[in-house]
């Protein structure tokens, strides 16, 4: 697109686990950042969806984690990481209504076993990988 | 519809945002689901839930919410009031149910159009 520099755009957020106050900050700032940039707002509206439930998962179960993000011409990458409990079962947590969330969790309306089949929905290419007791990476590729 | 009209006729109290009122409403969604509502809402809808926690100002600012009605006269917490004012988000709140209110605004929706 003609619109954009050829310079990549990359940035990062941090995340607290439990942080629910700064939950959708990272995915508030990227929305921001792709609508200046004149992007479809359709791409944009996946790109928030899929960022926003990646940021609550780590918020949810992990203790920290890092949400980074690279725009190139043809891309958005989001990379999300987090020294969390890690999956035991991924074909499981990929199940739509699967959910392994606290009650706590669940009574804000969270853990409805929607947030990774949601991510995977909204983005082109998702790739998940997780050790228990380490973490979990995901990443996930928009075409722009 | 404008969401002024719609807080007059439901006798909503305006408890953030009051600025948004002008805002034209495109429709509504119920859920207290907030990937439910993440989903399935289209920007410029009315949000009728029942969670109170700040969350729900993200997701409404995320998806363009026209506004959010808070239902069975639950409260708003404060920390979700200050978000919502910091970021301009209208949060309303009702003592009907979330059946009744859903069924008024879709009531109001179809006379108008």
């Amino acid at each position: 697109m003609s619109a954009r520099s050829n310079v990549p755009i990359e940035g990062s957020f941090q995340l607290i686990g439990g942080k629910f106050d700064k939950a959708g900050e990272a995915s508030t700032s990227l929305k921001k950042k792709l609508t200046e940039m004149g992007l479809n707002v359709e791409i944009v509206r996946r790109a928030s969806i899929a960022t926003f439930e990646a940021e609550i998962n780590v918020i949810i179960y992990a203790a920290a984690g890092w949400l980074r993000y690279y725009i190139t011409d043809d891309t958005l990458r989001i990379v999300i990481e987090d020294m969390g409990p890690g999956i035991e079962n991924i074909e499981l947590a990929m199940q739509e209504g699967y959910s392994t969330a606290p009650e706590w969790a669940r009574a804000m309306g969270w853990g409805a076993g929607m947030g990774l089949p949601n991510m995977k929905k909204n983005s082109d290419k998702f790739k998940i990988d997780s050790v228990v007791g380490e973490g979990t990476t995901v990443e996930m590729i928009i075409n722009l | 519809m404008k969401l002024e009209e719609l807080v007059k006729e439901l006798s909503l109290d305006v408890r953030s945002g009051s600025n948004g009122l002008e805002k034209e409403i495109t429709g509504g969604y119920a859920s207290d689901l907030l990937s439910d509502v993440m989903t399935r809402s289209q920007p410029g809808n009315v949000w009728i839930t029942l969670q109170t926690h700040p969350n729900i100002v993200a997701v409404a600012s995320m998806k363009d919410i026209t506004g959010v009605i808070i239902v069975v006269g639950r409260e708003p917490q404060e920390e979700t009031l200050n978000k919502a004012i910091a970021e301009n988000v209208t949060i309303m709140t009702t003592p009907m149910t979330t059946f009744e209110t859903v069924g008024k605004i879709y009531e109001l929706l179809n006379k108008k159009t």
